[in-house]
Parts: C-alpha cells; sequence; structure tokens
C-alpha cells in the first residue's frame, strides 16, 4: 500500500471571534485521486481549502504532503521559502478568478514560461516550444501565445491559468470553483479539459465547488461540509445516488433537473 | 558676526558631520559583505535635489579623506554642468584636488558611464543611482520584491527578458541591464548603456552605487563576479558602431552622435572626454578631426 | 463441476431513511446471500419495487448497504465493495467489475467511438486497437456510422442503450452487472445482446442481471434468485 500524497489530520480552524471555519477535518488523497470538496457559502470549504493549500496556518491540526525528497512533510514545517518553491512546482492552484492566478501584464507564452524560468530554464526557444505545447493543449489557438491575458475571454483565461500550473508538473492540484462565473457551454468545455487532463497526468486534485454537476464530472471521491464539518463521505456517486446524511439528502434533492 | 557682509558658512569636511559619515560607512561595510545586496541607510538632506545624484555624493562625502584626487563625470564628461557642480561642491566643502585624468583620480564618481581607462585597485568608482531595485517595474509590491530577493527568486526577471525577446525579437534593454552579482543578487547596475556591463566583472577597483532617493547603497567589492541575465540562446551582447570616433579614431570607447550643422551634418565622438583627450594627445587622429576643428568643435571636451 | 465463485454476497440489508421525508423508513432487503461463479448467470426475479435495482446498484458499491459483505475476486484477492476505500472500489469496477444500467450518463464533448474505446484505453490496450474493438461492437449493435464520432448526448434511448452495451463489452470484465440490457431495445438488437451476454458467459463471465424479458431471460439466465423472499419488515 502507497503512502498517500497529501494526509489531512484534525484540520481545524477556528477564529478569535468565535467562529468556526472548518472543524476535525481528516482524509488521506492518493495519486491520481479527486476529492471533491462540496457544499454551500459558509460551509468551511474554501477555509479548508485555503488550509490545505497553505494559505492559512491551521489551528489545530497538521497536513502532509509527500515531498519528492522527504517523504511526508508537515507543509507547516516546511521553511517559507521551500513552502514557495512547492507552490511552484510540485503544487498549483486554479483560482475561482484567473485573473488571481494569472499576471495579466505579461503576454500568455509569459504566463506559462514563468515557471520553468522559475526554476532555471535558460534557452528561449524551448521555453517558447513547451509554452506552445501547453497553450495547445488548453486549446488555445497559437498566435494569441504573445498576447496579454487582457485581451482574452473568462473561459480562455481559466484555461490559461490551468496551462501554467501544468507546466511544471505538478503532482498536487487545488481548485477553487474552478467553473465559477463561466458561461454554461464554457464550463462543459473547461471541465471536459480538466477530466481528461487530470486523467491522463495522473494527477491528485481538490477541486472546491458548491456545484454537484462538477463533483460528479470530475471527483472519484466527495466531501459533503455544513457549518465547517464534513458530514458525510465516499465514493463520489455512491454520496450523490444514496445520500445519507439529512444534509446530503437536501443538497441532492435541491439540484435542479435540466 | 561682522556689520556690511555674510559670514562664509562653516563646513565640516565633505559637508556630511563625522556622525553621518560614520553611519554610511557602516552601510558600505555591510554592502561590501554582501555584494549585490542593496542596504537602506538614512539619507540626508543634501543641498541639491534628488535625482541630481545625492546618493553619490553622500557616499563620496563618507570617504573622501585630505589627500583623495576626485574625478567627477557625467556622461563620461567632465565639463557637463552636473559634474561641473559636483566637482566644485567638493572643492569648496572639503578643498581635495581634483582631476580629469582617470588615471590620476583615486574616486571617481559618475553618473551613467564607466570610464574606458582600466581602474585599478587603489582606486573607488562610485555610482549614481536613480532606482535601486532591478524588480521595480515588474513587482510593484514592495514586500514581495524583498522576498524575492531573499529566496533569490528571480524568475519574472527572466520573465521580463523572454517578453523583450517575444515582442521586439531582441533584448530590448540597453541601459541599466540587470546582472547577477556574485551569483546570488540581481542587480541594476545604474542607467549606464550595457556597453559598460563587461567592464563590471572582476574590475580591480571598489565599486559602490548610492541612492539618494530611494535610500539605498550596495556594493561590488573588487573582483566580483558581474554577469549579465540573458538566454542561452539570446547570448548578452554588447552595443556596435560602425563608425570610429571622429575626433581620435578609437573603435573601442562608447560613441556619442553629434550634430554638427543644420544640414544633419554629424559625428560620432568618444563619450569618455578624458579617454578622447588622452589618445589625441598621444597622436591619434580620427577621420573627421580637421572637419570638426573647422567647425569649431573638439578643442576642450564637447560643446 | 461449478468453479470458484469470484462473487460472494454475506448477509446484505439495506433500508432507505428518507430525511426530507421527515424521516420516513424504507426498508429494501435483509440478510441476502449468495455467490456466483464464472459461467453463471444470476437473474434476480421479483415485482417492481422489490429492490432488485437495489441490490444490483449495491453490489457494484452505488448504494452503500447497512449491512453484510459484497466481496469481489480482484487481482488474487478480496475486495468487500460494502468497506472498500474509494480508490479501490474505483480499481475494481475499473478492471474486474462492469455495470449496464438503464441510462447513460452522459459526460459532454465526448465521441461515441470514445467514449466504447475508454475502457479499454484504462486497461492500457493501444489506441488503434481499442478504436478497432469499439468499432465492431458499434457496428454488431447497428449504430449508424454516422453517429460514431458525435456524442451521445442527443441520441434517442434506444441508441444509447447500444453504447452502454458496447462499452461494458468491450473488454471482457470478469463479473458484470446488467439491468435491465435490452429494454428499449427492438427485436434485432435484443437477440445481438442476447448473443453477447451468452458469449461472455461462456468465457466466463460472471453475471447477475435483471430482466423483465422473459424470452431475454430463458436465453441467459444460468439460475433464477428471487428477491422477495429477502423483503425486508418495515
Amino acid at each position: 500500500m502507497t503512502d498517500p500524497i497529501l494526509a489531512a489530520e484534525g484540520v481545524t480552524k477556528l477564529y478569535s471571534s468565535g467562529r468556526v471555519g472548518c472543524r476535525d477535518v481528516s482524509f488521506s488523497l492518493y495519486q491520481g485521486e479527486v476529492l471533491g470538496i462540496v457544499g454551500e457559502s459558509g460551509s468551511g470549504k474554501t477555509t479548508l481549502l485555503n488550509c490545505l493549500s497553505a494559505k492559512l496556518e491551521p489551528t489545530a491540526g497538521t497536513i502532509r504532503f509527500a515531498t519528492r525528497t522527504r517523504g511526508l512533510t508537515d507543509i507547516f514545517g516546511l521553511s517559507e521559502p521551500e513552502r514557495r518553491l512547492l507552490m511552484r512546482t510540485d503544487w498549483g492552484i486554479v483560482h475561482q478568478n484567473p485573473r488571481d492566478g494569472l499576471r495579466m501584464n505579461i503576454s500568455g507564452g509569459g504566463n506559462v514560461g514563468e515557471r520553468l524560468m522559475a526554476v532555471g530554464a535558460r534557452h528561449y526557444g524551448n521555453i517558447r516550444a513547451e509554452a506552445l505545447d501547453w497553450l495547445s493543449r488548453v486549446e488555445i489557438a497559437d498566435n494569441r501565445v504573445d498576447d496579454k491575458p487582457q485581451s482574452f475571454s473568462g473561459g480562455m483565461q481559466q484555461r490559461l491559468q490551468i496551462a501554467r500550473i501544468l507546466v511544471s508538473k505538478p503532482r498536487l492540484v487545488f481548485m477553487d470553483e474552478p467553473t465559477g462565473g463561466l458561461d454554461v457551454s464554457v464550463q462543459a468545455r473547461l471541465l471536459d479539459l480538466l477530466r481528461g487532463l487530470v486523467r491522463s497526468l495522473g494527477l491528485a486534485a481538490v477541486v472546491v465547488t458548491h456545484d454537484l454537476a462538477v463533483v460528479r464530472l470530475l471527483a472519484d471521491r466527495l466531501m459533503v461540509m455544513k457549518d465547517g464539518e464534513v458530514v458525510e463521505s465516499g465514493l463520489t456517486d455512491q454520496v450523490l445516488d444514496d445520500p445519507h446524511h439529512p444534509y446530503t439528502q437536501l443538497l441532492v434533492s435541491a439540484v435542479l433537473q435540466v | 558676526m561682522s556689520g556690511n557682509g555674510v559670514e562664509k558658512p562653516a563646513y565640516n569636511f565633505a559637508y556630511l558631520d563625522e556622525q553621518t559619515k560614520r553611519m554610511i560607512r557602516r552601510v558600505l561595510l555591510k554592502a561590501v559583505a554582501i555584494p549585490g545586496y542593496q542596504v537602506p541607510f538614512g539619507g540626508r538632506e543634501m543641498p541639491l535635489p534628488y535625482g541630481w545624484g545625492t546618493g553619490g555624493i553622500q557616499v563620496t562625502a563618507a570617504i573622501l579623506g585630505r589627500d583623495d584626487i576626485l574625478k567627477v563625470i557625467d556622461q563620461g564628461a567632465d565639463d557637463t554642468t552636473n559634474a561641473v557642480n559636483i566637482r566644485r561642491f567638493f572643492a569648496v566643502t572639503a578643498d581635495v584636488a581634483t582631476t580629469e585624468d582617470t588615471a590620476e583620480a583615486s574616486i571617481i564618481q559618475t553618473r551613467h558611464r564607466i570610464p574606458e581607462e582600466p581602474l585599478r585597485e587603489d582606486q573607488i568608482l562610485v555610482y549614481q543611482v536613480p532606482i535601486p531595485e532591478p524588480l521595480r517595474k515588474l513587482e510593484p509590491r514592495e514586500v514581495e520584491c524583498r522576498k524575492m530577493h531573499g529566496y533569490a527568486e528571480y524568475g519574472l526577471m527572466q520573465v521580463k527578458l523572454y517578453e523583450d525577446i517575444a515582442r521586439f525579437g531582441d533584448i530590448s534593454v540597453t541601459y541599466d541591464y540587470p546582472v547577477m552579482t556574485n551569483g546570488r543578487y540581481v542587480t541594476a547596475p545604474s542607467p549606464i548603456p550595457k556597453f559598460d556591463n563587461p567592464k563590471m566583472h572582476n574590475m580591480a577597483a571598489l565599486q559602490l552605487f548610492g541612492a539618494g532617493r530611494e535610500k539605498r547603497i550596495y556594493a561590488m567589492p573588487p573582483y566580483t563576479a558581474v554577469k549579465s541575465l540573458d538566454f542561452d540562446d539570446y547570448p548578452f551582447r554588447r552595443q556596435e558602431w560602425n563608425e570610429v570616433c571622429g575626433l581620435c579614431g578609437a573603435d573601442d570607447s562608447f560613441l556619442d552622435e553629434v550634430i554638427l550643422d543644420d544640414q544633419g551634418g554629424h559625428m560620432f565622438v568618444c563619450s569618455d572626454s578624458d579617454y578622447c583627450g588622452k589618445r589625441r594627445a598621444a597622436g591619434h587622429v580620427g577621420p573627421l578631426a580637421r572637419e570638426a576643428a573647422e567647425a569649431g568643435y573638439g578643442v576642450k571636451g564637447h560643446d | 463441476m461449478i468453479p470458484e465463485p469470484v462473487l460472494r454476497i454475506e448477509h446484505l440489508a439495506k433500508t432507505f431513511t428518507l430525511h426530507t421525508q421527515g424521516g420516513v423508513r424504507l426498508p429494501v432487503f435483509t440478510e441476502i446471500s449468495f455467490t456466483v461463479s464464472p459461467g453463471e448467470c444470476v437473474v434476480l426475479t421479483g415485482p417492481s419495487g422489490s429492490g432488485k435495482s437495489t441490490l444490483l446498484r449495491s453490489l457494484y458499491a452505488n448504494y452503500l448497504p447497512d449491512a453484510g459483505r459484497v466481496s469481489v475476486r480482484h487481482r488474487d484477492s478480496w475486495v468487500d465493495m460494502v468497506s472498500a476505500e474509494p480508490r479501490q472500489v474505483l480499481a475494481v469496477r475499473r478492471e474486474t467489475m462492469g455495470y449496464v444500467s438503464q441510462f447513460l450518463r452522459v459526460i459532454p464533448r465526448v465521441p461515441t467511438l470514445d467514449i466504447v474505446a475508454e475502457p479499454l484505453l484504462a486497461q492500457g490496450v493501444a489506441q488503434d486497437a481499442a478504436t478497432v474493438r469499439a468499432k465492431e461492437l458499434l457496428a454488431r449493435l447497428a449504430l449508424p456510422e454516422r453517429l460514431w464520432s458525435v456524442p451521445p448526448a442527443t441520441f434517442s434511448g434506444g441508441e444509447q442503450q447500444r453504447v452502454n452495451i458496447a462499452r461494458s463489452f468491450a473488454r471482457s470484465y470478469p463479473v458484470l452487472l446488467l439491468d435491465e440490457p435490452t429494454a428499449s431495445l427492438d427485436a434485432t438488437n435484443r437477440e445481438t445482446v442476447v448473443s453477447l451476454i451468452a458469449e461472455a458467459r461462456e468465457a466466463g463471465a460472471a453475471i447477475v442481471a435483471i430482466c423483465h424479458d422473459a424470452p431475454v431471460r430463458n436465453a441467459i439466465a444460468t439460475r433464477l434468485f428471487d428477491v422477495t423472499e429477502f423483503r425486508a419488515a418495515a
């Protein structure tokens, strides 16, 4: 039995006002697995994601990541430069708003090439070739490589964000409402792209969303959160087709059938 | 106080008080100990505005001694307004000897050029710096800049060069071309032309940099490795001219273009006036020396 | 001589609790136990609502039973679908246990040919070989060629059903679960599916099926299992 790539134990984030961000969340994520975290606003799913991706330090509990050199390591036990390096190479974060994950005043090619240059790539031709390769993989036309993301549509910006992250071959990707704010047809295309890339690259991913259709398509397993706690978890189709917890049943029954 | 005249003000040697000089020297020691690292310092109000070399002046004032011989150049010339003013400033406040001869000087304060004549171990070059932070235009957040220097995260600098090549076909930066100092810190060499960058590498003289408005000092000790940033397939290249200096015939110095008349007549002349003068004194004659003389040009520096 | 079972169901029980309807309890079945060996086709019988579909889904881990075990022979060991980790269940579904439901869950933008070929690709078969096999099956199921490069979202029920079947029979699963495999198919296609099932059975698959159509049932079943005997008390 191999080690998990991400192991969360008792992750808790409390605020001084007494508000609970998330409480006592534990799970193990393995390479190639996609974990969906669903819940409505205020469920704590975003807080949990921020803790897992090292943006927020939890009040209690540990989050361990299987680093390449040292095996499972507490991510908050790493030094800041080590963590920053991790976030640029082994990890990727797809933000809900692509502007948070892109440099808007740098060309598309530059955005994709940045991670390569950040770890020492010094051959312009090679960097550009790899950038072009990734742009085509996320279905952005070649001739946009020198355009700035400001001139891209929302869906295109989101795909550029994905290319920018995947170029460094991360093993773990965090996604925060990856299709939020996009038109429905654009969402479908993006989800399909994500599904294909995650499968073909064998990524491990944590996807936070309020949209059950997204988890149905992308996630292997699911955690349902309410008021900061995980109320139900398991195989995605099982949790959605045979919900046990009252809140999960409510959530599933509330989805509009099209 | 006499009744009929203004009392001539008394200055401390080189204008700054001794405590200030001590503070600056401590900062200089730090700067020399960490080549290329920008050390903040308590810059003083100087009797000329920011943008006129107050940083360089404070560094020079802190290291100047009674026996020093000072040269001041601006864009390579000793007789431009800026250079003349600063030289007079030190003459008044320190009463030190001044010179236009690069080889004779022990301290050279410069704006935007490195002298053509190679410097020696017993000389100090003081640069005037407007923007000491090479990442400024790419990353406006100061905290993030400091982290990038602290963690040696310079990918963004490389991205800037990539953008240049993508947009212009080549790296477009021609002055203040960023360098990697001692293999550790990316440094702004001040707005010297990229032509001068190679001179910084392994220079025998001590190089000190002062930015008055931004209040930063940094340094390159003698024989420090200084490498201009580039790509493997787009290596750093200096500027080149098809012409030689019209006055002295030099083909290895940085040339300025000078307009001679209203008909568009022009010539290229060494930017380093001392270097040019020495070559002419040694007998070198450039192809346009005669025309220049007829135009009343080239007798003493640039007119 | 019946070979060793590859599927063991032991003391399986399932009751639904509908919290959205005031906590009403719907008991379905209790103490279900049986085994299935390679070459067997067990058809579940019982009237509508007796829990046949629920049982089948519980075998696939799509529903979670309240008690009992569903042990599947997977790669030289046994996996209990009830208590296994999600990634183990997914591994079993990928390699060992196939499921043909009445409805095709549609993934946007993926053409029919790719949907059918996917299980083969996941198994490591080369793209060319997988495509050939997919075309073979679709042709056999008489799905018009013009539909092969189109995503099935706009297909009729019968067309979607045939895509479903092609996908599940593209590779040979040791265990096959079939929920009304011939519903919405015409007589010709029904025959084709019956042949496919018989072939799989002969090749050693262990099959559990639900089938209301009597002739089809008779053609494929080696054994019947009456779910109503295990009705749970309310």
